[in-house]
């Protein structure tokens, strides 16, 4: 893969801008973008003749170290395909899927998975693939979209590309011999080249051709991940944001595929020009990879979140993973599918309505009607306790009863139907209850909960509706 | 009855009008053998809206429910309780028999929420009920509730106050519940079938209660003459069992 943008990618990925861009080093543009190109820039050219072409240009000094840290990003993305990735630098990432191709279902299919993944990551590459890691290489710097598995045609499709893809100084040199290709290069003779252009040369071409090794070092794949992206105009919209965002996400849909794993925390860090950065985080039920989920519930924190001043950068970063196992597609029903979806549900309501306002309830071992029920994870294992006849709907609070004649009225008098059950319970922790509880019947024949205090007031409260 | 073709019969959603619609999904046992035997499917819908309106707060709308959500709580599906009135009660439901780990209780603020929420637990085909208490809703949104129900397949209840009952509704059930001599009296007002003129009636006090102060003789009366004047009406004869 070839990023022949990275210089330009490294500052801002696949968001239009609305000035040209460009990227310079030493005095001279070294990638534009392409209004800036509509203008008439090149590269090689000296900055200031690009500024009297293009005179609102965003000129930035080039960022070696941004692009590395890109094209690492894309490498740990890309370990989703195969284990064996390598980078050869500026510009090339080189990925070893000899060992991947029945997974993934031939060499065009990841192909298409990766130009897509990299589209989405906001990357402009160029894809190649050769039996040789060099060949592969100077295919996809040379701008050829070949995909060549078999080593017999390398040699005939490698004599047609030019020389600049040696990246060699001597290229006029070469070309002053009359080499104008690779293939004018291999019919010269061997030892005449060698002498003239040194060893160094000869020895490139037979990596390419496979007639000596070439061991490339494979990069490891990071414990964490973290990915950030420059926004080319500060943003306040959550629609805008999340665009952004989703760049993010994908590339660490990869990285998770990559390591066979899951998060289940995400935060997300929005940088401002003066505020101190805005943080959201993304709690998961159950460890998840897909981009797409993340960015639905991203999209629903996005939208509750109030921002304190515009948006210049994002950036992700996820502490922990955890392992996560591939499901296998059932063969008869998706029964089971959908039944394993409810954490996905959880997660969805919860960013939008918080974490508190979803849950499940438990029983608790206390004889205190408001404690014997409490609020826990959706889902979690259940103590089973006996406890006498209860109403299906407690009240949050005990509401307060009017007494007439010695009688408790809620809509009218109350007629007791059963009890008193007596509750007298928790002196330990300072909120003890001494109560009388009995079933009451509404004069609309509702069942009620009622109790009476134990105190010389003796005041009646409603706390329960049976339905 | 000759003419309707062989496929027109077999539509869940064309029925005659004397008979139930047979239902293509088949309903959840209510528990109550007088209640499913007027109710399409033998149930409670599945995958359509249901929609409950209680005449007063607490005569019995969640005990009509109970067997239902225990039968499908043991089947190990999710029960999403949204915007609930109270808190519901723990050791009610477990003396129901609801499993509650699969009970999902689900807070709002706002109506908008409760609907979206509602809405989410219907389509997300996680949940095995849904049962909803919306405060504020309209013809559009129940409509599209009622589509929600459609794709997810669930038992999908919605709780309505009885001023509703003459606003339309797309829900395929609607049920009225009132008190009737000391019974639980369960009006269906609108059914994949033929109309029902008259109320089910099931007993409406929870056991331990009727036990210790009102005796079931009274009770029983009020249905036993209830139902000899339906029959002596000539209307259909009537199934009575107190479940």
């Amino acid at each position: 893969m070839h990023l022949s943008q990275l210089p330009l990618e490294a500052f801002q990925r696949g968001l239009p801008s609305p000035e040209p861009r460009a990227v310079a080093e030493r005095q001279r543009i070294l990638a534009c973008d392409g209004k800036a190109a509509a203008r008439g820039l090149r590269t090689g050219m000296p900055v200031t003749a690009a500024l009297a072409l293009a005179p609102g240009l965003r000129l930035r000094e080039r960022d070696a170290a941004a692009e590395t840290e890109a094209l690492l990003g894309i490498a740990a993305w890309a370990m989703q395909c195969t284990p064996n990735v390598a980078l050869d630098f500026p510009d090339l990432v080189l990925l070893e899927v000899s060992g991947s191709l029945k997974l993934f279902g031939g060499l065009g299919e990841i192909a298409a998975r990766l130009r897509q993944g990299l589209d989405a990551m906001g990357y402009s590459a160029r894809l190649a693939a050769a039996p040789t890691p060099r060949a592969a290489a100077w295919f996809a710097r040379a701008g050829k979209p070949r995909l060549i598995a078999d080593a017999g045609l390398l040699e005939s499709e490698l004599s047609t590309l030019p020389l600049s893809v040696l990246q060699n100084a001597d290229e006029e040199a070469l070309a002053s011999v009359g080499a104008g290709s690779i293939g004018d290069l291999l019919a010269l003779p061997r030892d005449g080249l060698a002498r003239r252009f040194g060893q160094g040369l000869l020895d490139s071409l037979d990596q390419a051709l496979g007639r000596l090794p070439d061991p490339r070092g494979f990069c490891v794949l990071p414990e964490k991940f973290c990915a950030a992206i420059e926004l080319p105009a500060e943003a306040t919209q959550a629609e805008a944001l999340l665009f952004a965002a989703r760049r993010l996400l994908v590339q660490l849909e990869g990285f998770l595929a990559a390591r066979a794993a899951g998060a289940r925390r995400l935060s997300l860090s929005l940088t401002h020009r003066a505020a101190p950065a805005t943080r959201i985080e993304l709690g998961m039920v159950a460890a998840c990879r897909e981009a797409a989920h993340f960015a639905l519930l991203l999209r629903e924190q996005l939208q509750q979140t109030v921002l304190p001043e515009a948006v210049r950068a994002l950036s992700l970063e996820v502490q922990a993973i955890e392992p996560l196992e591939h499901s296998n597609q059932n063969l008869f029903s998706d029964a089971l599918h959908e039944e394993g979806n409810w954490p996905r549900l959880i997660e969805r309501l919860r960013s939008r309505l918080g974490a508190a306002a979803v849950h499940g309830l438990a029983l608790c071992a206390d004889h205190r009607p408001e404690r014997a029920c409490t609020a826990t994870e959706p889902g979690a294992k259940q103590l089973a306790l006996d406890f006498d006849l209860r109403p299906f709907w407690l009240l949050e609070r005990p509401q307060a009863l009017e007494e007439t004649e010695a009688v408790p009225c809620h809509h009218g008098p109350l007629k007791l139907l059963a009890g008193p059950e007596r509750i007298e319970s928790g002196w330990w922790d300072g909120t003890d209850v001494a109560r009388d509880y009995f079933i009451a019947r509404t004069t609309e024949a509702a069942l009620l909960w009622v109790y009476r205090e134990r105190s010389p007031a003796g005041a009646w409260y409603l706390h329960g509706i049976f339905s | 009855m000759p003419g309707l073709p062989l496929e027109l019969d077999q539509h869940p959603g064309i029925w005659r009008g004397g008979e139930l619609a047979r239902s293509a999904c088949p309903g959840i046992a209510s528990g109550f053998a007088a209640l499913d035997a007027e109710l399409p499917g033998g149930g409670w819908p599945c995958g359509a809206l249901t929609e409950i309106l209680p005449q007063h707060e607490g005569i019995g709308e969640l005990r009509i429910l109970g067997p239902a959500l225990a039968r499908l709580a043991s089947r190990g599906k999710f029960i999403a309780w949204i915007a609930p009135p109270y808190l519901p009660y723990a050791p009610a439901l477990a003396a129901a028999g609801i499993a509650l780990e699969r009970i999902v209780i689900v807070k709002t603020a706002r109506d908008g929420d409760s609907l979206w929420a509602a809405e989410q637990a219907l389509r997300s085909a996680a949940c095995g009920g849904v049962l909803a208490w919306p405060r504020d809703i309209r013809y559009p949104q129940l409509r599209r509730l009622q589509l929600a129900a459609e794709d997810g397949r669930c038992l999908a209840v919605l709780f309505r106050p009885t001023g509703a009952v003459h606003e339309p509704s797309p829900a395929v059930l609607r049920i009225a519940l009132a008190t009737s001599a000391g019974g639980l009296a369960l009006s269906i007002l609108k059914r994949r079938g033929a109309p029902l003129s008259r109320p089910i009636l099931l007993p409406a006090v929870p056991p331990a209660a009727a036990n210790s102060n009102t005796s079931p003789g009274p009770d029983l009366h009020a249905v036993d003459s209830l139902a000899s004047v339906a029959t002596a009406a000539g209307s259909v004869p009537a199934r009575f069992a107190l479940a």
